[in-house]
């Protein structure tokens, strides 16, 4: 590979002042036609774009950003990957993901720093308890690594948690999957572009979809902010405003689009060994490689497209993580921000073909899709080039809003992200 | 180190000494200084180390936009990590230590960073330690140690935080000339306002001027207009105090510290408090943040913001160093030239990119002997031991793009820069306002107001004094204006501005070198982000600044770029060849300095605020005999009453036993209880409940269940009529409050024809349940006025009358099936009415009971718990309670049953199990496989919800959710625990206890 990264190539750039990197992506203007178009410059959209032309040899591909890509949930996420879900559909789903995160880096030579640091579910009440130990046993059973903790256990990986039996609402024990960890998002946006590129998949930026063109049932095209652009076979991965483009379609998706924040500290020296979530003292942290720690909750409970959530969500998830660990309230917040997140009613994902023939749906991941963003492209990739849907897929489909064969992670498992 | 204290002036209290420490070694500074100011009178110059070069920095600024000197305050429980030593008041016997450098400040190891820093380009993490693969971790660990800045605590905080709602009509957010004067305006019109600063002194750049206001020395003037101020009632001064953040509806929040700065104060008052603020009209008098220069090691101990060299001489009466030149491309940093001059300092020149700088500015340096050097550059610096020993001079082409010679070298210690003024236009744009470039001053200024909020003075782009001062007045009368009052009348001071020629930007000062060689050029100094790293990035396709930013870290710092941003974009904007408004600026986000984490949480936390405790009427009577409790949504609840040592399982089967045998006592209180009433009561509860509600006679109680949308189980309970229009619902403790919310959002938003009112009235009774087969012979004792005798008062009915004299509503409804009555009293009554019974049942061994014992009773008889026994996927069928489901009416969920998912024979089912071995009690949670398999993944056929030894029958028993399990009696499953086991186990009815229902309806 000419642009190959590595130290190598890093020493000879060096040499050379780095003046002879190569673009990561070309920023090419739009063709008049493509074989596939992909709506979205997400993780999901440009994962997608990705295994089309490397698993299914469709090069002929188009990747339409409104913005920049990687600028929606995926660049506004806490980055948290783990499998460990209850329901087995949703856990083959997210562990074939977890399984191309482990090697996602050599794949795209492009250093997502995946880092697997173990992701900790606290349980706080008794029923807490009872849903760890349904969902250990059934990752265990799945093939999926997870572990119970005691309280004890929790301290010795967290030496300042707050483990106090006094507390609001102590801690009982957790969950633990040494797997889960976190990444680097905006890398994973760009490896998966550079990735796409090489195949010679158009990354087109500032490039928003205005309409989506049918004849005959079938998709001919989508209009843009920079013309019209055919293709036989179009996939929406859009996220947060997957409705508006299902609209485009004339289709309606069963998503609500709410806010979702998070925020980050001040960089600090080493602090967080893991990454820790609790539902019952509602909030979840982590510290990135950069040393800010990394804290969000749940959804503003408002629907709407404003990327603006409001102080109060902000005020209760420092609350309890102050809660969880009291060592942390001298500590500062340095950024919030919110995403405009897809929630579906069973909090699963909806990758399906749809009534319009050539147009493919891939949306309500909600609060916790990152994690599924390699997993989420390889089958969305596969269900776009074969106009079916992979095993692993088949049951996320849109039908089952009409069967009611949901997949309710929400309701049975009760954990976000 | 010689003392670079100047012999008068400042704001400074010469006074009062005071002692501090900085990385272990003591110096001394006096009441108004800040660490900053203190260790540069001292002497001292070196203030840490860059984030990722180990470069040796100084200050740069002396405010909030400091980017270098970050210090860690104090030690143990009380440190604080990262503060900006500008920010820094000091008191005696502070302490304090730079954050970056290891092993130390001055021998640091990883300033080996600087000198690979040809490998270290933007973003070669991203390019590299990929291979081999399992190394990851470990370059990990190398990267997370050598990243960071400060320690956060290990320990908890013992300092208290609080908040404070206030309403204003004007708030003005910055108390610099321009919003003293619009702040005067509004609080002589008689408006309430709120001033905030957040700086230790109000005044802003007043503090660090020398020029006059009025006729009258800056300072002066400033006292009078604080003082007016301060003896107003409308008006509220808040010093110490940052907006941190711009919300929807005119919403801030306001960052107050109140003891950083005084010693030994200790806990006795909050340490920050966090205004939440509602203002009418908010005057945005926020400033201008002067820029730095890129040019070729720009970051040498030495090299400041001018506006930071006028504020050290002025206001601090510090002398920055002994020899000082300027370097600018405006007019506002010869001021610095004059005040260096006027402080003793031998000024070197002044070197201005421009051409042709103003005549009078010119004149102004020739009478002062200092020379100019114009349409020149710094081509590089040197640096000795302490910092910044030379600027190199380099003779610039007349479009500023190259260099023409090289021009010797100036020596000096201080180098004042200045590109340019910033608006702070953070607040405006966190509001939903949009920035706007003026061409004209080279900055982003403030475009529409989208929220009741008008900019003003340099926080518009007004950079002289005099009409800042003449913009805040315009500010205020328009705020004042709009709130309705009449404006006062004010006379507007006056300040003599100098006119002079216009800024000409130079965002990237050549050097004369290929690209990419030569000195390192800072645009980002705490992120160490360079030109030469825009360029790359834009080289390499990375073209929204907000991927620029997001690959070359530029304004992720501390600072959040307050200096450097614009800069930044504006390389990048250069290399892209598109003008800067096309390029745009990143988004502005709260927090405008970084918030304490305990401000923002404020008092709610712990055991009192966090959650408020929910306890009932006898919970302390619990207390006193020994409860084991249970958290149930915000209930403190019962769990098990251990005796003399006992252990749960021993006392739960004591508790089981003797309720079965004889009484049980259960303090049922926290059950959710919900008046329902209205003439349409009975059909609001059709449409809720999945049976029919208009045929329950009066005092009559009846079981319903309440699906959601999706037709899966949410609540249950019993609600009983009450009257024709009237019902009395009950629902599971922790569904309560969620429930409420339901009801009302389905009359609001749905059917809001229907006249029906909900009041929630759990706390205001206390129930004690009496459950076993003596129950009514005990009540028999206490209850005159009610017929108890099973023809009289039937199984789900309820009587009204007294207990013991207490008056009473009692409902014969079971949970446990036994013969029970549920015992409600005012909650006042709670505690007399449990003792009473405790009292009067003691010849019958009445035994009180916790959830755990509540949980096996109910189990025995197969009932289920909703969250327990359901999780959000279960329909009635699948609890085999078809029979609660009204085939005719209507009622929310019903179309979802209708599914054919709904129908599928496969669907998990609720059954009962009962192991191999009696005592042998299968894990609640534990998976259940036909087959047991080490072949992941293993099919699994249920799960395991609720799972008990039963004393009463000898055996253990489980409630389980199993895959066709209505069919399937008899078969056997096995459940492979977590620690390692198998367990065998049979399917069998739910119901363990009493299946003909016979007891409790005795
Ligand atoms: C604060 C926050 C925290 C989160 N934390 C986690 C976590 O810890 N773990 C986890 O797994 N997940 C988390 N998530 C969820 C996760 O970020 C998302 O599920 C995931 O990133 C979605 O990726 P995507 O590529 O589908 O969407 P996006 O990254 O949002 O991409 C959709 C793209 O579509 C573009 N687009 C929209 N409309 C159009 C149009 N008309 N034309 C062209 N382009 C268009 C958008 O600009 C956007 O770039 C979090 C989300 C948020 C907001």
């Amino acid at each position: 590979m000419k642009n190959k990264y590595s130290i190598f190539s890093l020493v000879r750039n060096a040499v050379s002042y780095h003046q002879n990197w190569s673009q990561a992506w070309r920023s090419p203007d739009p063709k008049p036609a493509y074989d596939a178009i992909i709506v979205g410059g997400g993780g999901h959209g440009l994962a997608t774009a990705y295994y089309l032309a490397k698993e299914h040899s469709i090069t002929r591909v188009a990747v339409l950003e409104k913005g920049w890509i990687g600028g929606g949930n995926t660049g506004r996420n806490t980055t948290i990957v783990r499998s460990n879900y209850l329901w087995d559909e949703a856990a083959h789903l997210y562990e074939k993901s977890l399984k191309l995160w482990e090697g996602l880096s050599q794949e795209l030579n492009y250093n997502v720093m995946f880092s697997q640091r173990g992701v900790m579910n606290l349980g706080h009440t008794l029923q807490d308890m009872r849903d760890i130990v349904r969902r250990s046993s059934a990752n265990q059973l799945n093939g999926i690594d997870s572990e119970v903790l005691t309280p004890a256990q929790i301290k010795n990986i967290e030496p300042t948690i707050n483990i106090s039996q006094q507390a609001r609402y102590p801690i009982l024990g957790a969950s633990f999957q040494p797997r889960g960890g976190v990444a680097r998002h905006d890398a994973v946006a760009w490896g998966f572009a550079r990735g796409a590129d090489r195949y010679g998949v158009d990354v087109i930026q500032n490039c928003e979809v205005t309409g989506i063109r049918q004849q005959n049932g079938s998709v001919t095209g989508v209009d843009t902010t920079r013309g019209f652009i055919a293709a036989p076979k179009v996939g929406v991965v859009a996220a947060g405003h997957s409705s508006l483009l299902a609209d485009y379609a004339g289709l309606r998706m069963p998503i609500e689009s709410h806010p979702l924040q998070a925020l980050v500290s001040e960089p600090l020296k080493p602090v967080l060994n893991t990454v820790i979530m609790s539902n019952a003292v509602h909030g979840y942290i982590s510290q990135s490689d950069k040393g800010e720690l990394v804290v969000g909750a749940g959804i503003d409970s408002y629907i709407g497209y404003g990327q603006r959530g409001s102080y109060s969500v902000i005020e209760g998830n420092i609350a309890a993580i102050v809660e969880l660990f009291p060592n942390f309230s001298r500590v500062k917040m340095l950024r919030q921000w919110g995403g405009i997140v897809d929630v579906c009613p069973d909090a699963c994902p909806i990758i399906s073909l749809t009534p319009v023939k050539g147009l493919y749906f891939n949306c309500g991941w909600g609060t916790g899709g990152f994690k599924a963003t390699p997993g989420s492209g390889w089958v969305f990739a596969y269900t776009i080039a074969r106009n079916t849907p992979h095993g692993l897929n088949a049951a996320f489909d849109l039908n089952r809003f009409y069967t009611g064969a949901l997949i309710d992670e929400h309701g049975a498992a009760g954990v976000a992200h | 180190m010689s003392s670079q204290r100047l012999p008068s002036g400042g704001r400074i209290n010469r006074g009062r000494p005071l002692e501090f420490f900085f990385n272990g070694r003591r110096y001394e500074g006096f009441e108004g200084d800040t660490l900053a100011s203190g260790l540069l009178a001292n002497g001292i110059r070196l203030f840490g180390r860059s984030f990722k070069y180990h470069r040796p920095r100084g200050l740069f600024g002396s405010g909030s936009e400091e980017p270098n000197a970050l210090v860690q305050l104090g030690e143990g429980a009380s440190t604080i990590p990262n503060l900006k030593a500008t920010q820094v008041e000091l008191f005696d016997g502070l302490s304090a230590r730079t954050v970056v450098g290891w092993p130390s400040l001055e021998i640091d190891l990883y300033a080996i960073n600087n000198r690979i820093g040809r490998l270290l380009p933007a973003g070669f993490y991203y390019k590299t330690f990929m291979r081999p693969r399992f190394l990851w971790d470990w370059y990990e660990g190398r990267i997370r140690h050598a990243a960071g800045l400060g320690f956060a605590p290990t320990e908890p905080d013992s300092a208290r935080y609080d908040k404070r709602n206030a309403h204003c009509d004007v708030l003005v957010v910055g108390a610099g000339p321009t919003g003293l004067m619009a702040a005067l305006v509004a609080g002589r019109s008689g408006a309430r306002v709120i001033v905030a600063d957040e700086q230790a002194e109000m005044g802003g750049d007043l503090l660090s001027s020398t020029q006059h206001v009025s006729g009258a020395c800056p300072w002066m003037f400033l006292d009078n207009l604080v003082k007016e101020l301060s003896l107003m009632d409308n008006v509220m001064l808040l010093p110490r105090s940052t907006v941190s953040g711009y919300y929807d509806y005119n919403f801030l929040v306001i960052n107050q510290r109140r003891t950083d700065h005084q010693a030994g104060i200790g806990d006795i008052v909050s340490r920050e408090r966090n205004w939440r603020v509602r203002a009418r009209q908010v005057v945005l008098a926020t400033g201008a943040i002067e820029r730095g220069l890129v040019f070729a090691d720009n970051d040498r101990p030495g090299i400041m913001l001018s506006s930071a060299v006028r504020t050290y001489i002025n206001r601090y009466a510090v002398r920055p160093g002994r020899t000082g030149a300027v370097f600018t491309n405006n007019d506002s940093a010869y001021q610095t030239a004059v005040e260096m001059h006027g402080a003793g300092m031998e000024v070197k020149g002044v070197i201005d990119v421009r051409q042709r700088p103003s005549q009078e500015r010119l004149l102004q340096m020739d009478t002062l002997g200092i020379p100019v050097y114009s349409g020149h550059g710094v081509g590089g610096t040197r640096s000795g031991r302490q910092g910044l020993r030379a600027v190199e001079l380099c003779r610039l082409s007349a479009d500023g793009r190259d260099v023409l010679t090289q021009k010797g070298s100036l020596d000096c210690q201080v180098l004042a820069i200045s590109g340019g003024w910033n608006p702070a236009i953070h607040l405006h744009c966190q509001s939903g306002g949009r920035p706007k470039y003026d061409d004209d001053q080279a900055c982003f200024v403030p475009d529409k107001s989208v929220q009741s909020e008008r900019s003003a003075g340099s926080a518009l782009g007004i950079f002289q004094l005099g009409n800042c001062l003449s913009d805040g007045v315009d500010a205020g009368v328009h705020a004042v204006r709009e709130t309705g009052y009449a404006c006062a009348h004010i006379d507007i001071p006056y300040a003599s501005d100098r006119t002079g020629s216009a800024i000409e930007p130079m965002w990237n000062v050549p050097d004369g070198v290929l690209p990419g060689r030569g000195g390192k050029k800072f645009v980002d100094y705490q992120n160490d982000t360079t030109a030469a790293d825009i360029a790359l990035a834009a080289r390499e396709g990375y073209r929204s600044i907000e991927h620029v930013k997001r690959y070359t870290a530029l304004g992720f710092g501390t600072d959040q770029g307050k200096t450097g941003n614009i800069n930044g974009l504006a390389i990048l904007a250069q290399h892209l060849g598109q003008s800067i408004p096309a390029t745009g600026t990143t988004t502005f986000r709260p927090n405008y300095t970084p918030v304490t984490f305990g401000a923002i949480a404020g008092r709610e936390l712990g055991t009192v605020f966090f959650d408020p405790v929910r306890k009932t009427p006898m919970h302390d009577w619990h207390v006193a005999h020994g409860a084991v409790f249970e958290d149930v949504g915000q209930w403190k609840r019962p769990w098990y009453y251990p005796k003399g040592g006992e252990t749960m399982e021993s006392a739960v089967r004591r508790e089981c036993l003797a309720t079965r045998k004889s009484i049980g006592l259960l303090d049922a209180s926290t059950l959710g209880k919900i008046e329902v009433r209205g003439r349409d009561s009975a059909e609001f509860l059709n449409r809720i409940y999945t049976n029919a509600w208009s045929k329950l006679e009066i005092n009559r109680c009846r079981y319903g269940l309440m699906l959601g949308e999706d037709g899966m189980v949410m609540d249950d309970g019993v609600s009983s009529r009450l009257g024709d229009n009237h019902y009395y619902m009950t629902t599971t403790t922790g569904g309560a409050a969620h429930v409420l919310g339901w009801l009302e959002r389905w009359h609001q938003t749905e059917w809001p024809e229907l006249e029906v009112f909900f009041t929630s009235v759990t706390d205001r009774w206390a129930v004690a349940s009496i459950a076993g087969p003596n129950s009514r012979s005990l009540l028999d004792r206490l209850c005159s006025d009610i017929d108890l005798s099973a023809g009289a008062f039937p199984f789900m009915s309820l009587r009204e009358g007294s207990v013991a004299g207490i008056s009473a509503r009692l409902f014969r409804i079971s949970f446990s099936g036994e013969l029970a009555f549920e015992i409600n009293v005012s909650a006042d009554d709670g505690v007399a009415l449990w003792e009473l019974l405790m009292e009067a049942g003691g010849e019958y061994g009445i035994t009180p009971y916790g959830t755990e014992t509540m949980h096996v009773l109910r189990a025995e008889k197969g009932y289920v718990i909703v969250g327990q026994d359901t999780d959000g996927s279960v329909t009635p069928a699948d609890l085999g309670m078809d029979w609660i489901v009204s085939k005719t009416k209507d009622f929310i969920g019903k179309r979802s049953l209708a599914r054919s998912d709904m129908l599928r024979d496969s669907r998990k089912q609720l059954v009962g199990l009962v192991t191999e071995q009696p005592e042998t009690v299968l894990p609640e949670g534990t998976q259940l496989v036909n087959e047991p398999s080490t072949d992941y993944p293993v099919p699994m056929t249920g799960h395991v919800t609720s799972s008990y030894y039963s004393s009463t029958l000898g055996h253990s028993i489980a409630l389980a959710l199993i895959k066709g399990g209505h069919t399937r009696m008899g078969a056997s499953v096995y459940a492979p625990t977590l620690d390692g086991q198998c367990i065998k186990a049979i399917i069998s009815s739910p119901v363990f206890y009493d299946p003909e229902n016979k007891l409790h309806k005795t």
